[in-house]
């Protein structure tokens, strides 16, 4: 491990190069998203205090429609906390080499949008100072102390499963600012270099790349990638038993748990395609992140996308082939009443559009995925929209239709949230490299492996050595060209 | 025990809305305003409710007045994760408002609507506040909180202490909520509904008997007699 001591860029690897130079240096465009973000973050700041002072009055809650759009934002942030887990621990357990260059951005959007999806409830409580009251006195029989636990647990997960492996990489970012450290004994360089060295020094816990270290990180890192799908299922199908526990018309529906899973994962991969292509941008991570990337994921996008309408199909045909009066006037709101441009824009921007993209190999393209997942990640938020509002503004009971229109503090603290949430990704990357280096070279490793096992083979030379290779028979006679050995594989 | 219920005649209710203002006055639940009470805000634990039905002119108005039912199997009581909403020794369904952390998944799971949330602090006018119920068990209720309807539970109390006082029995005919005592029509009964001597297990056995979304399971101790 030479390589990792030296201090000096001009040794690196173009990888490291490509990552590690936004970590040092901080360009315009940057500090400018930053500073856009912060400033809509302060305002919804503002609303919110304004709604601690008065109470929930400032929104556009009220009797019956008693959850609104934080709740939808709850969903819509938990749902999209999906991304880490699918690209990340299915495609490390299966395997698929492509994963590598993207681990690390699905893992950090899992992270924030946890907290974020966690924040939302908060927001929503009537009493804060009272949250403890959950942990003193709460029971298992409510819907909401399952979520309480599935997130808590997830959280939990995800935030090791992102810190595991970055390890690696923290030590050799550790090393690369250990002699500027060194030499700054009376700290004159100021405080910054320093600061930097010892939070990485610290999170590095003593790595230093032993085969030993190796094999348990592995084993560490692979054994959380196979506890942490059936944890994130968990987590999405409790978030909708919050609903599906409820005798409420078009809630009550033994659909919701996989149908809230399958949106989850859905809005995950489109959350990704936005969030990677902005790293990409903005980081110039294009060799890296690329076509095959795109393309891959591209079609796991499809197929969500072509799972949920099926989904939708089932759910809505069946409720709308029944006659329950209290389901039908549920429907009605969405297909005809005052809810059916939501519904309908739902369907055009959860199927249609992205369908007609991906299903061509051109448009599995950076341009054509990010205009589907833009597409996704509002019409996501639209269905988790629709599912809440219509059921509400239409109980059992209904002696009149009640009316939801959100206030100007639930939009400013839903832009201020989604704002958060870009800012910290964006700051998290400042701090640490985007794209897992580690496991990159590892990937490049393997690769090289297997070209070179091919070049042997390809080789006219003992024919032993290729046949062990190829795990052909033995036996063949020497001087023998390896091309027929090549085409048994 | 008594299992306290409420049978309430239809035929007999002319929707006065006594029943509703004596719970205020009772119950010290707050006026919401003309605005707010148009944007679904009001605090009102007994409602006169106006089911409509048909075109005009051929319209037909039921009017309900609806306290909380006083499920035997609230659905209200199970969602709550502070049990700070219970069904009490009594049968009746209470609030802990030291408790209630606010998140409002009893209210979303009331298939009646009988579930009221603080949106702002609770405000009287001058006049009104000068007439608010003495009563710490019905003291207003703080902002961001749920509060409902608990059949007096306040008077029930009144109502042992006074037998206790006065040497006596405590009797099921000695407590009335408010809006019973109040009605104007008297078309409001309350009593045991396991004693087959009283009026309202009587009532709530009539052929005209019957309860709200009675196919939802929840049991509800409020009954009422069909109209017409």
């Amino acid at each position: 491990m030479e390589r990792e001591n030296s201090s000096a860029p001009a040794h690196e690897t173009e990888l490291e190069r490509a990552v590690l130079n936004p970590l040092r240096k901080t360009t315009l465009p940057f500090w400018a998203a930053i500073a856009v973000l912060g400033a809509l973050f302060a305002f919804s700041m503002g609303t919110l205090v304004r709604q601690w002072v008065l109470g929930l009055g400032v929104t556009g809650l009220n009797r019956p429609v008693y959850w609104g759009i934080y709740i939808t934002n709850f969903v819509f942030f938990i749902g999209i906390s999906h991304a880490g887990t699918l690209i990340s621990a299915i495609l490390r357990v299966t395997n698929a080499e492509w994963r590598r260059p993207i681990t690390r951005v699905a893992e950090a959007i899992t992270f924030f949008a946890l907290i974020l999806g966690a924040m939302q409830i908060l927001l929503d409580l009537g009493r804060l100072d009272r949250v403890l009251n959950v942990v003193i006195f709460g029971r298992f029989q409510s819907p909401l102390l399952w979520d309480v636990t599935c997130i808590s647990i997830y959280l939990l997960s995800s935030t090791l499963y992102l810190y595991l492996p970055m390890i690696p990489d923290l030590a050799r970012m550790r090393d690369r600012m250990a002699s500027a450290a060194a030499a700054d004994v009376d700290g004159k360089k100021g405080f910054w270099s320093n600061w930097r060295y010892h939070l990485y020094r610290i999170m590095a816990v003593g790595w230093h790349g032993s085969a030993e270290q190796l094999r348990r990180l592995e084993k560490a890192i692979g054994l959380m990638a196979i506890l942490i799908i059936p944890i994130a299922v968990s987590v999405h199908t409790v978030v909708s038993w919050i609903f599906g526990m409820m005798m409420q018309p078009m809630w009550h529906s033994t659909i919701l748990g996989p149908y809230f899973v399958v949106g989850a994962i859905f809005s995950g991969i489109a959350m990704l395609f936005l969030f990677m292509t902005l790293i990409r941008k903005m980081w110039g991570l294009e060799k890296w992140i690329g076509a095959k990337q795109y393309n891959y994921l591209g079609i796991l996008l499809l197929v969500m996308s072509v799972f949920w309408a099926y989904f939708t199909l089932s759910e809505y045909l069946t409720t709308g082939y029944g006659t329950l009066v209290h389901e039908q006037h549920v429907l009605q709101a969405k297909l005809s009443g005052e809810y059916a441009p939501w519904f309908y824009a739902m369907l055009l921007l959860n199927f249609f559009v992205p369908f007609a993209i991906l299903i061509r190999r051109k448009g599995r393209t950076p341009v054509g995925t990010v205009i589907a997942s833009a597409a996704i990640a509002v019409g996501m938020w639209i269905e988790r929209f629709t599912i809440i509002a219509p059921t509400l503004t239409r109980p059992s009971l209904g002696y009149e239709k009640a009316v939801y229109t959100p206030s100007f503090t639930e939009i400013a603290i839903t832009v201020g949230s989604l704002s958060l949430f870009a800012m910290l990704f964006l700051l998290f990357f400042k701090l640490f490299p985007a794209i897992s280096i580690w496991e990159v070279e590892e990937g490049e490793h393997i690769a090289a492996v297997k070209r070179k096992a091919e070049e042997l083979m390809a080789q006219p030379g003992p024919a032993i050595v290729a046949a062990s290779v190829a795990g052909g028979p033995a036996g063949v006679p020497a001087g023998v060209p390896a091309q027929p050995l090549r085409n048994m594989e | 025990m008594p299992r306290w219920g409420m049978v309430i005649d239809l035929d007999k209710c002319f929707a006065c809305q006594s029943c509703t203002a004596a719970c205020r006055m009772e119950n010290n639940t707050p006026p919401a305003g003309p605005g707010a009470t148009d944007d679904g805000r009001a605090i009102l634990w007994n409602e006169v409710l106006a089911f409509v039905e048909g075109e005009y002119p051929k319209t037909q108005v039921l009017l309900v007045p609806r306290p909380c039912q006083q499920c035997d199997n609230p659905p209200c009581t199970y969602v709550c994760p502070v049990k700070a909403t219970y069904k009490n020794e009594d049968g009746i369904v209470v609030v802990d408002y030291d408790r209630c952390i606010g998140c409002r998944m009893c209210a979303v799971a009331c298939p009646y609507q009988v579930r009221y949330f603080n949106w702002y602090a609770p405000a009287w006018p001058p006049a009104l506040r000068a007439h608010l119920n003495p009563d710490p068990e019905v003291a207003p209720r703080p902002k961001g909180v749920v509060e409902k309807c608990t059949f007096c539970i306040q008077r029930l109390r009144h109502a042992k202490e006074k037998a206790e006082a006065e040497g006596r029995p405590f009797d099921a005919t000695d407590y009335q909520p408010a809006c019973v005592q109040t009605c104007t029509g008297h078309a409001r009964y309350f009593g045991d509904l396991d004693d087959p001597e009283s009026l309202v297990y009587q009532l709530s056995h009539s052929p005209r008997a019957f309860r709200l979304l009675e196919e939802m399971g929840t049991e509800p101790k409020v009954y009422y007699l069909k109209q017409g």
